[in-house]
């Protein structure tokens, strides 16, 4: 079987589908090859899923596709052993359409989206991986997979298969990933009556609540955890980075059972009944990590393109975005017949005019920032919960009085120049 | 319930394990001489990695194809593929 086709896609994730569909809604001939035993078998995100990149791709999908629940309210947590600072946004604009993001079970809603390629006329092939890039004369000419006489040929692949895109680490796009470049982040889906959700987290039915938590929910360490509401069960995870989790020699899962017994976290989740585990890592590079996008009859698109913004929790919309861009492309070459580096580098021009490269140029060093210096979760999260709780504890104290008790305890913990530095390191870092 | 051990949450999960596994330790003397810590038994989400007194124990039957040993090992002893077509983690839910 030596069959060729315009497009080969390795990957049914967010990004892969995304590139797929467009490319055969543009009346090219799309392989999409799938490793697992259906999309979304392999594929893990905390939950959120936003609109406007989906949207590009398939116009009012949520009045069709798997969707748990609009967001509406977005609260943040530095929490502290017995207590949290907390602070958030809830708006009813994000409850009607056109929303902001859903909450989402991945493996049902990558097989939708996976089944609207189909219907565009991309042939899906699943339990097949994908050994490596058949490359010739410079060039990517096809793949070979691990089923007998696998090798199929494509003008162009694109890899989206993922974070650990070995594919990209064979053409040399990349090295080995460092264990400060990705997150490993376990969680679990819980399954809780719709009415006990509801009433934990203040929504109606068709509502949904996010938290992200810093602080002790990683025990200090960097990293984040999160709580999302899906119609009838709720994902709680929590991540760090790999290098974090290895110098605190920190299991994963008990740092998520000590999270789902916190103090200020069991009580959502009594009574609930555990439902999968699942474990992921997540490229978190940033900027400085993205590999080489485009070459002689080859893309790279989302994750395996390391194109994720932590500190915005942004991966998914990127990876459709990306797998959009990439389909453009893709198109715009056929219509060349030139499959060359210098043309499928416009894919490489969208993607750097784009908020995808913008927003990651924008964070470059924060991810550095926060690993060098961990006393902004470990220090500032307890100092920030002390100082509130002094701040609103009525003891007779003036308040005046209270702002400088806080204000010494912070300076006299670290010095008054420490804290002057580390607030003008983390705005850098951010700004 | 929700649940409190390892063991309880690999419960929660669908394999369809290979017979051949997927991750192989390269060299279990360097686990032995060189990595006091076997850090691979302490990170990995899964407990994929058990050391054994002389050597290292891959329970790749319950991994989930994180990609972290490959890259948290200090000695790049961890050969990492991909299992077979249609094998290993099949996550349901998220």
């Amino acid at each position: 079987m030596s069959e060729k086709f315009d497009v080969i896609v390795v990957g049914a994730g967010p990004a892969g589908t995304s590139c797929a569909y467009t490319c055969a809604k543009n009346g090219l001939k799309v392989l999409q090859i799938e490793r697992g035993e259906y999309p979304g078998s392999k594929n893990v995100m905390g939950g959120v899923l936003y609109r406007k990149q989906m949207e590009e791709i398939i116009p009012e999908f949520w009045k069709e596709a798997p969707l748990e629940r609009p967001v509406v309210e977005q609260r943040f947590w530095m929490m502290d052993k017995e207590s949290v600072v907390t602070f958030g946004y809830k708006g009813l604009e994000w409850g009607v359409e056109p929303y902001n993001n859903f909450t989402v079970l991945r493996a049902p809603f990558d097989q939708w989206f996976a089944k609207k390629g189909i219907e565009q006329g991309v042939l899906l092939i699943t339990e097949t991986v994908v050994l490596e890039c058949i490359v010739e004369n410079g060039k990517v000419i096809g793949v070979r997979t691990d089923r007998p006489d696998g090798e199929v040929y494509a003008d162009v692949v694109v890899l989206a298969d993922g974070v650990n895109s070995l594919l990209g680490k064979q053409l040399g796009y990349h090295n080995e990933f460092r264990p400060d470049e990705v997150a490993l982040t376990v969680m679990e889906v819980i399954n809780l009556p719709k009415e006990k959700i509801n009433d934990r987290f203040n929504l109606e039915d068709n509502q949904g609540c996010t938290i992200e938590l810093f602080g002790d929910s990683t025990k200090g360490n960097l990293g984040t955890a999160f709580i999302y509401t899906n119609k009838e069960s709720i994902n709680i995870g929590v991540g760090t980075t790999l290098s974090s989790m290895i110098k605190a020699k920190l299991k994963p899962y008990d740092l998520l059972d000590y999270l789902k017994t916190h103090v200020m976290i069991k009580p959502f989740l009594e009574g609930g009944e555990s439902a999968e585990y699942l474990a992921h890592l997540i490229p978190e590079g940033g900027y400085h990590s993205v590999p080489k996008v485009a070459g002689n009859g080859v893309l790279l698109v989302g994750d395996a393109a390391q194109l994720v913004n932590a500190i915005h929790r942004e991966g998914s919309n990127m990876a459709m975005a990306s797998g959009k861009m990439a389909a453009e492309t893709i198109v715009e070459a056929k219509s060349r017949n030139d499959f060359s580096e210098s043309t499928l580098n416009i894919y490489r021009e969208k993607l750097y005019d784009s908020f995808i490269i913008k927003d990651l140029e924008k964070y470059k060093d924060a991810a550095h920032t926060f690993e060098n210096h961990p006393q902004y979760f470990k220090d500032y999260v307890p100092m920030m919960n002390q100082a509130a709780s002094k701040f609103f504890t009525v003891d007779g104290t003036s308040k005046r009085e209270k702002q400088k008790q806080i204000m010494r305890s912070i300076t006299g913990e670290r010095g008054t120049l420490k804290v002057l530095q580390d607030m003008y390191r983390a705005w850098k870092a951010v700004k | 319930m929700s649940t409190k051990t390892i063991e309880e949450k690999q419960y929660l999960i669908r394999f369809k394990a290979d017979k051949k596994s997927h991750l192989t330790v390269l060299d279990h003397d360097v686990c032995m001489t060189k990595c006091p810590d076997k850090i691979c038994t302490i990170f990995c989400p899964a407990e994929v990695y058990k050391w054994e007194g002389l050597r290292m124990q891959v329970g790749y039957e319950g991994c989930h194809e994180c990609g972290s040993c490959r890259i948290g090992c200090p000695y790049q002893n961890i050969k990492w593929e991909y299992p077979k077509g249609g094998h290993g983690i099949v996550f349901r839910l998220a």
